[in-house]
C-alpha cells in the first residue's frame, strides 16, 4: 500500500491545475450564468490529451492510470463542475463502453476521434419513465433485417445535441425484462434523431443536457454495441466507470469551495480579527479539511482498483457516495462562512453549491449507491 | 536543427526569504519551478520544431540531483533530450564558472545550431550565464530577443531585441546564442502525453559530473568562483509613495511642487 502520488500522477495534476486556472476559471461563472456549451476549452482540454487518458495507445489514448484520469476530473472540477462532467461522461459513458463491448471495426471507427476528442460522446438511458427503474425502457429497436428502427424518447442526456457519438439503450425484446436490452452508437445526424430541448438546470449549466427524441431513425446493422439483450450489463458497467468520474468531480468541487474558503477567512474581517480566528468556523473548517482527504482516499482505492482490473463496482459506490455527500455538506458549509457573499454571484461559492447537487443524483442517486453498499454487506 | 535550451530550476516565488544569519536563500516549503524566462526560452524551441520536425530539443541544466524534476517537466512539454550537470565539485559556482560548466557540457554534445537560454532566473536576477556561455564557445548572441524570423535556409534568424527605450532589429548567423524574455511567447502546458513519455522508465535524464564534462576543476565550484556575496539581506519596503491630487495636470504639477519645495528637495 502506497499512498504517495506517482511521478505520473503529481505531473497531470500539476498541468490540469495549471490548465483549469488559467483557461477555465476566467470563464466559469460565464458559461454558468448564460448555460453555454465551453467549446474553446473544451478544444484545448482536448489537445492536452484530456479525453482519452485511460484508454490504450493504439486507439489514440495515453494509457494513463485511473488515479491520474480521476485527479484531472478533479482538478477541472476544482474550478468548474461542467468542464469535469464534459470529460467524464465522454470517457466512461460512451469511450469506454466501445472499447470494451465494441467490435475491432466500431473500435477503429471510433474510439481515434473520441480518444483524442475530436469528436465527443454522449449516452442515453435515461427516459421520462425510466430513471434509477433504468429497466423500464420504452425506446425500441426493431430488427428491420437490414437495418435498425429506433423510436423513443431519451431525457436529461448530458452533452446531447452537442455530441458526435451516442451509446444509447433500446428494447430490443420488452418481455425479457432487463435482458430485453440492447445497446446501439448512433451519430449526430442520424435522420430520425434530433435533440428539440436543453433542459435548464440548476447546476453545471456548461454541460448541456437535452432530450433526444427518435422517430423511425434507422441506423445501420453493425451499430449494434455488444450482443443482443446485453444492453443492461453494458449501461451497469459504464455507471462504474462514470461514478469515479463523478466522485471525482464531486471531490473537486468541494476542494475548491473548500480552497476559496481558506482564502475568504483569512481575509475577512469581523469584531476586530479574521474569520479563521473564530474557532466554531475553524473547527468546523477542520471536519470539512477530513471530509474531503477520506473521500478522496476512497475514490483513490476504487480508481486503483479498476486500474489493477480488481472488481470495483462496491468501491466506486462508496466513493460516489462519499464524494458527493462531502460535496454538499462542504459547499453549504462554505455558502454558510462566506455570508451574504456566499449567496451572490460575484463569488463563485453559490455556483459551486449549486454544482454540487447533481453529483448526488446522476449515475445513480446516492440512495442506488446504499443499495449496492447494503447488497454487499448483506449478501 | 540541433536546439540546446539552458534551464535553471528556482524557488517559485519572487519574494524569497533570506536568512538573517547565514545570509543564505531560505528553500524549505518553497516549491521549485523551471525558471520563468527559461520556460520562454523553451517554448521558442518547442514552436521551431512544431515548424520543423527534424528539430532535435536537448535541454541542459546545472543544480542538484532534484533539478531533475524539472527537466522531467521539459521532456513532458516536448524536449526530447535532457541533460544535468551535477556533481559537488561544481556547487556554489557563481555565474563564470557555471558558464565554464555549461559551456563544457555544450562541447560534450555531438554539435548545435542554436543555444536558447532565459534572459536571466528569478533567484540570482543576474542575467549573466547565457552571455558568458556564448562568449566561452565563441559564438555570437543576442540578449532580450521579443520576436525572430529565421531566413529561407535557416542559416540566420532575424531577431527583435528589447531595449529599455525601444528596440533592435539584428540579423544573426547560425551558430548563436540568443536569450529570451517573456514577451518573446507564451509558453505551452504540459500534455498526456508528454506525461507519459517522461514517465516512461525507458526515458532516462542523463546526469554528467564533472569528469564527464572534461571540465578544469579550478575553473568550477565556490572556491573557482570569483563572486563573493559579501550580505544577502532583504531590503526594507519603500514608505508608502504619495498621491499627487489635483484636478488638471497644472493643478498637479503646482502640488508636486509645493510638496517638493515643503521637503528642501528643490
Amino acid at each position: 500500500m502506497d499512498f504517495n502520488p506517482t511521478k505520473e500522477q503529481e505531473m497531470v495534476r500539476k498541468m490540469v491545475r495549471k490548465f483549469a486556472e488559467t483557461e477555465i476559471k476566467p470563464i466559469a461563472a460565464e458559461i454558468d450564468e448564460q448555460a453555454i456549451y465551453p467549446y474553446a476549452t473544451m478544444k484545448r482540454a482536448a489537445e492536452l490529451g484530456l479525453m482519452g487518458m485511460p484508454f490504450p495507445k493504439k486507439y489514440g489514448g495515453s494509457e494513463t492510470d485511473y488515479i491520474s484520469y480521476v485527479t484531472a476530473i478533479e482538478e477541472l472540477s476544482r474550478v468548474c463542475g461542467s468542464h469535469g462532467v464534459i470529460v467524464q461522461t465522454h470517457c466512461a459513458l460512451c469511450t469506454w463502453p466501445i472499447l470494451t463491448y465494441g467490435t475491432e471495426e466500431q473500435k477503429n471507427k471510433y474510439l481515434p476521434d473520441l480518444c483524442t476528442g475530436k469528436k465527443l460522446g454522449a449516452f442515453g438511458l435515461t427516459e421520462p419513465n425510466a430513471g434509477t427503474d433504468a429497466a423500464g425502457q420504452e425506446t425500441t429497436a426493431v430488427d428491420m433485417g437490414d437495418h435498425w428502427l429506433i423510436n423513443g424518447t431519451k431525457i436529461f442526456i448530458s452533452g446531447g445535441g452537442i455530441a458526435d457519438v451516442y451509446v444509447i439503450m433500446a428494447m430490443t425484446d420488452k418481455s425479457k425484462g432487463n435482458r430485453g436490452i440492447t445497446s446501439f452508437i448512433i451519430e449526430k445526424g442520424t435522420p430520425g434523431f434530433y435533440s428539440p430541448k436543453h433542459e435548464k438546470k440548476m447546476g453545471i449549466r456548461g454541460s448541456i443536457a437535452s432530450e433526444l427524441v427518435f422517430e423511425d431513425c434507422k441506423i445501420p446493422k453493425e451499430n449494434m454495441l455488444g450482443k443482443l439483450g446485453k444492453g443492461f450489463k453494458t449501461a451497469m458497467t459504464s455507471l462504474d466507470v462514470g461514478r469515479l468520474g463523478i466522485a471525482a468531480q464531486a471531490l473537486g468541487i468541494a476542494q475548491g469551495a473548500f480552497d476559496e474558503t481558506v482564502e475568504y477567512m483569512k481575509n475577512r474581517k469581523q469584531f476586530g480579527k479574521s474569520l479563521d480566528k473564530f474557532q466554531a468556523l475553524a473547527f468546523e473548517m477542520a471536519n470539512m479539511y477530513n471530509q474531503i482527504e477520506m473521500s478522496r482516499l476512497l475514490l483513490y482505492k476504487a480508481a486503483d482498483r479498476r486500474s489493477q482490473g480488481l472488481p470495483s463496482t462496491l468501491e466506486a459506490a462508496q466513493a460516489k457516495l462519499a464524494c458527493s455527500e462531502t460535496a454538499m455538506y462542504v459547499t453549504t458549509k462554505a455558502v454558510q462562512f462566506h455570508g451574504g457573499y456566499g449567496y451572490i454571484k460575484d463569488y463563485p461559492i453559490e455556483r459551486m453549491m449549486r454544482d454540487a447537487k447533481i453529483t448526488e443524483i446522476y449515475e445513480g442517486t446516492s440512495e442506488v449507491m446504499k443499495m449496492v453498499i447494503a447488497g454487499s454487506v448483506f449478501k | 536543427m540541433k536546439i540546446i535550451v539552458c534551464a535553471k530550476q528556482v524557488p517559485d516565488t519572487n519574494e524569497i526569504k533570506i536568512n538573517p544569519e547565514t545570509g543564505t536563500l531560505m528553500r524549505d516549503g518553497v516549491p521549485s519551478i523551471l525558471n520563468p524566462d527559461d520556460a520562454n526560452a523553451l517554448e521558442m524551441a518547442l514552436e521551431i520544431k512544431d515548424n520543423n520536425p527534424d528539430t532535435e530539443i536537448t535541454v541542459i541544466s546545472m543544480g542538484p540531483p532534484q533539478a531533475k524534476v524539472m527537466l522531467e517537466e521539459c521532456i513532458a512539454l516536448g524536449a526530447d533530450k535532457c541533460i544535468l550537470i551535477s556533481d559537488r565539485a561544481v556547487g556554489g559556482s557563481d555565474t563564470w564558472a557555471t558558464s565554464n560548466a555549461i559551456a563544457a557540457a555544450v562541447r560534450k554534445l555531438d554539435g548545435f545550431d542554436l543555444i536558447i537560454a532565459g534572459r536571466q532566473a528569478i533567484d540570482g536576477d543576474t542575467a549573466q550565464v547565457g552571455p558568458q556561455t556564448a562568449e566561452k564557445l565563441d559564438i555570437p548572441q543576442v540578449t532580450y530577443v521579443k520576436e525572430y524570423k529565421f531566413s529561407d535556409d535557416m542559416k540566420s534568424v532575424e531577431v527583435k531585441r528589447a531595449l529599455e527605450d525601444g528596440y533592435q532589429i539584428i540579423d544573426v548567423k547560425l551558430p548563436c546564442m540568443l536569450t529570451a524574455i517573456k514577451e518573446l511567447n507564451t509558453p505551452r502546458y504540459m500534455t498526456v502525453d508528454g506525461i507519459m513519455r517522461a514517465c516512461d522508465p525507458n526515458l532516462e535524464i542523463k546526469v554528467w559530473g564533472a569528469a564527464d564534462i572534461e571540465v578544469d576543476l579550478d575553473k568550477v565550484g565556490l572556491k573557482a568562483s570569483p563572486t563573493n556575496v559579501f550580505r544577502s539581506f532583504t531590503p526594507k519596503p519603500k514608505g508608502k509613495g504619495v498621491y499627487i491630487e489635483g484636478d488638471t495636470p497644472k493643478e498637479k504639477s503646482q502640488n508636486l511642487v509645493t510638496g517638493l519645495k515643503a521637503k528642501h528637495i528643490i
